[in-house]
């Protein structure tokens, strides 16, 4: 070091030159033990350089003689997880919808797959949450127009809704307006004759005049009540749940043009159990019917 | 006379020949040298109330530590037998009637924490009383000094051994002795992993190889820092290594009592002849017998030091010279600078143990040690915590009603399996469903010892009057026999969102 020997005086110990506010630095040698610990650490790191990949090139990098690589233990890894996913599948396609709900790993198994799958496939049209949205159905509530139970949710998820597929579950509601069925005064009457079959206040004349229009096209259906019929697909036109809407103009939107949503036929894009398990998950989270 | 901590005083120079021409040289050694030698230490076998209490302190945490993962405790069926375990695979610490889940690891903190402060409150009263007689460190350096002793003899004769040349006897003592300590090591490192497994198992599995790798693992290592520490490094680790020593100054006032050398009534020290008249001279008679025990190679007559970890080993030495002399005891004593201070102006004054700063640390245990006892005997015997669903935030039904989904974690803290019934409190007329149950209460059976998961909705009929708020607090409320938590949380019912 280049810088003048400088003695403190108390201890008799050299400095190493360095003094900050007068505080000088003393230089007193490390323990022995301490350097060999040192020196260790250098030993180690060699044998790691050595042992372990670690240096750069340009077509690729050192592989070091234990030929360690972290992709290749992560593939092993993922090949060993297929291997424990495929018991759990093997036991998703012997048990039925309701014993996957009754055996509670069964069924927390059958929920991780289902969740992942929803997320993947469903939660495009019907939400993360499965609460839908206008035109999209809403998962969570208890309103099935196709049936709510494990096997009725299992069935609309393998064959879709108006796919033409074969098996596909198939309802039309006319386009009165469009398709001039109707004429512009009947389909107003209408209206108001279904915002009465809510419970809701309605022109009592239009209600009247409609009466006959109602049974006449809309019960087969609908039903004489309006209560729907999950036979056919067709809503419940009495409770709070509205799949286009609920006020006036979208339900004499829905009468004139008679919208009716697409699901996709899921059968043959997934395979039987996950169709399983995304019927568990979505039964479940619905509080189940 | 203010408390001097200095570690770079300079050191008497009663060590060794080897230490001594190190020290010739400059502190150091040579300029230029890149490390500090050891400077060897043989501490000598010394008697005397301080060493008898030592022995008794050494057998004694030895036997606790030794002892403590064999000693059998009942529990129910299928849970360790094991009175002191912690039990990583299965999350929880038993200890006797005490089991801890994870979550409860403030507990450890608060006795953490109530640990440091009696260590403070210990140095303030007494120096560093924990280095001296409690500290694993000084208790396997001693116990490592024992059994070097057995085979190369006390001081001067391990002295004479470690200057002779290679030979058979040298050879056999040296091997031995290093055997044995890698025995005791070995042994300190296997009686850990006991803390960690059922201990009657483990040991047979142990040996089968059939242990776990981290047992073996943990064993290799305690054996190796053992025997490194408390047979190669021993002062070294006191001295470079542990932080205390640099922090301890803080804890020390001049109240504190601390192995002091009286320099008053010792000085002027020299040699005396039996017969001498003890006039104008000082009861020092300058024998090193204080330097030549002590374990960690200082004079204490230089003052208080860093190094000193106030293990009265010297305090045992003098007094059985001053015996020997027919001159009072205590010429190295446990004693404050205060009172020294005023001894040696021929002014009286007492040991003053009550002090503001002993007051303010043992009121801070109390509070912790206080608040940590509250907490362990008041803790639930179940705990429940809540998520609530948030997408969906809420469901309407097709009646107007709206349902909220929570999942439920139920905690049975018990050691039997219990049935727990749930309610939702908060919303009139809310109904509780989970699939198979629906209605005021559900209930779920959660095995003992154990966390059960639990998807449960909430559904509060429609509000007619429309005056619901879109946020209602509200809690969950398991019960099962006398067991009891709940936890609150909020239901969510989209007032301000029709749908
Ligand atoms: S000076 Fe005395 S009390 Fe301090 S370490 Fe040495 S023998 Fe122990
Ligand atoms: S043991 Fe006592 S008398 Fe002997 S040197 Fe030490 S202080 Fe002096």
């Amino acid at each position: 070091m280049a810088h003048e020997k400088d003695t403190d005086e108390v201890t008799g110990v050299d400095t190493t030159g360095h003094e900050w506010d007068g505080i000088k630095e003393l230089d007193n040698p490390l323990p022995r033990w301490w350097l060999w610990v040192w020196y260790a650490s250098i030993a180690w790191s060699i044998g790691y350089w050595i042992l372990m990949p670690a240096w750069p090139g340009i077509h690729g990098y050192t592989k070091g003689l234990l030929h360690q690589s972290d992709r290749v233990e992560v593939s092993k890894q993922l090949t060993a997880l297929d291997i424990k996913r495929g018991e759990g599948a093997a036991q998703l396609r012997t048990a039925s919808l309701e014993q996957i709900e009754k055996d509670p790993k069964l069924n927390a198994y059958a929920q991780q797959v289902g969740q992942s799958v929803f997320g993947d496939n469903c939660a495009t049209c019907h939400g993360i949450g499965g609460t839908g949205g206008k035109g999209y159905a809403n998962l969570r509530d208890d309103v099935w127009l196709w049936g709510g139970k494990l096997e009725d949710i299992q069935y609309t998820i393998t064959h879709g809704v108006r796919t033409g597929a074969d098996g596909a579950r198939m309802s039309m509601m006319p386009a009165f307006g469009r398709d001039e069925m109707l004429q512009p005064a009947q389909i107003d009457d209408l209206t108001e004759y279904v915002v009465k079959l809510s419970n809701r206040p309605a022109d009592a004349a239009a209600v009247a005049r409609a009466q006959p229009l109602f049974e006449a096209q809309c019960s087969a259906c609908h039903g004489v009540e309006g209560k729907g019929m999950v036979e056919l697909g067709a809503p419940n036109l009495t409770d709070a749940d509205w799949l286009y809407g609920a006020d006036r103009t979208a339900i004499r939107g829905q009468i004139f043009s008679g919208n009716g949503g697409v699901m996709p036929t899921w059968q043959g894009r997934l395979s039987p159990e996950t169709i399983k398990a995304l019927a568990v998950y979505i039964h479940s989270n619905a509080g189940g019917q | 006379m203010p408390t001097v901590i200095d570690n770079t005083r300079p050191k008497s120079d009663a060590r060794s020949a080897v230490s001594a021409a190190a020290r010739a040289k400059g502190k150091g050694g040579p300029e230029g040298q890149l490390y500090k030698p050891r400077q060897p230490i043989y501490p000598k076998l010394v008697h005397g109330k301080w060493r008898a209490v030592k022995w008794a302190l050494l057998i004694f945490t030895l036997a606790v530590y030794y002892i403590t993962p064999w000693i059998r405790w009942h529990r129910p069926d299928g849970f360790p037998q094991q009175a002191a375990l912690v039990d990583f695979t299965g999350r929880r610490f038993y200890f006797f009637d005490i089991q801890l889940w994870p979550q409860e690891v403030y507990i450890f903190t608060g006795l953490l924490v109530m640990a440091a402060l009696a260590l403070f409150l210990v140095t303030a009263l007494f120096g560093r009383l924990w280095c001296g007689y409690a500290c694993p460190q000084t208790v396997w350096t001693d116990l490592y000094i024992v059994v070097e002793r057995l085979f190369e003899g006390d001081r001067n004769a391990r002295m004479r051994l470690d200057a002779a040349p290679l030979s058979f006897d040298k050879i056999w003592r040296k091997t031995g002795k290093h055997l044995v300590w890698l025995g005791i090591a070995f042994g300190t490192g296997g009686a850990w992993i006991f803390y960690f497994h059922d201990a009657p198992n483990l040991i047979r599995t142990f040996w089968t190889g059939d242990a776990p790798i981290t047992a073996y693992a943990s064993c290799f290592l305690l054996t190796c820092t053992t025997y490194i520490f408390a047979g190669w490094m021993r002062e070294q680790v006191c001295t470079y290594m542990c932080p205390w020593p640099r922090i301890q100054g803080a804890m020390l006032d001049d109240h504190s009592l601390q192995v002091t050398y009286l320099a008053y009534r010792g000085e002027t020290r020299g040699p005396h002849k039996k017969g001498q008249s003890w006039e104008g001279r000082g009861d020092c008679i300058d024998c090193h017998q204080c330097v030549v025990v002590c374990p960690m190679g200082i004079d204490i007559r230089d003052g208080a030091q860093m190094e000193c970890i106030n293990c009265g080993l010297c305090v045992d030495a003098c007094d059985e010279m001053m015996i020997k002399v027919g001159r009072p005891t205590g010429l190295i004593a446990y004693d404050s600078d205060y009172v020294v201070a005023a001894r040696s102006k021929g002014e009286k004054a007492v040991y003053k143990p009550i002090r503001s700063r002993t007051i303010y640390y043992a009121l801070a245990m109390s509070v912790v040690g206080g608040l940590t006892l509250w907490s362990l005997v008041t803790r639930p015997k179940a705990d429940l915590s809540v998520i609530r669903d948030r997408n969906p935030i809420f469901v309407r039904m097709h009646d107007g009603a709206v349902r909220d989904g929570y999942t439920l974690k139920i905690g049975n803290r018990t050691f039997e399996p219990r049935t727990f019934d749930i309610t939702f409190e908060g919303v009139p007329g809310a109904r509780l469903s989970q699939p198979g149950q629906t209605g005021r209460t559900v209930s779920v059976v959660v095995p003992a010892d154990q966390v059960a998961p639990l998807r449960v909705f909430v559904t509060a009929p429609p509000d007619l009057e429309g005056e619901r708020p879109a946020s209602v607090p509200g809690r969950f409320v398991i019960r099962s026999g006398d067991v009891r938590a709940e936890t609150k949380t909020v239901f969510l019912s989209g007032a301000a969102n029709p749908q």
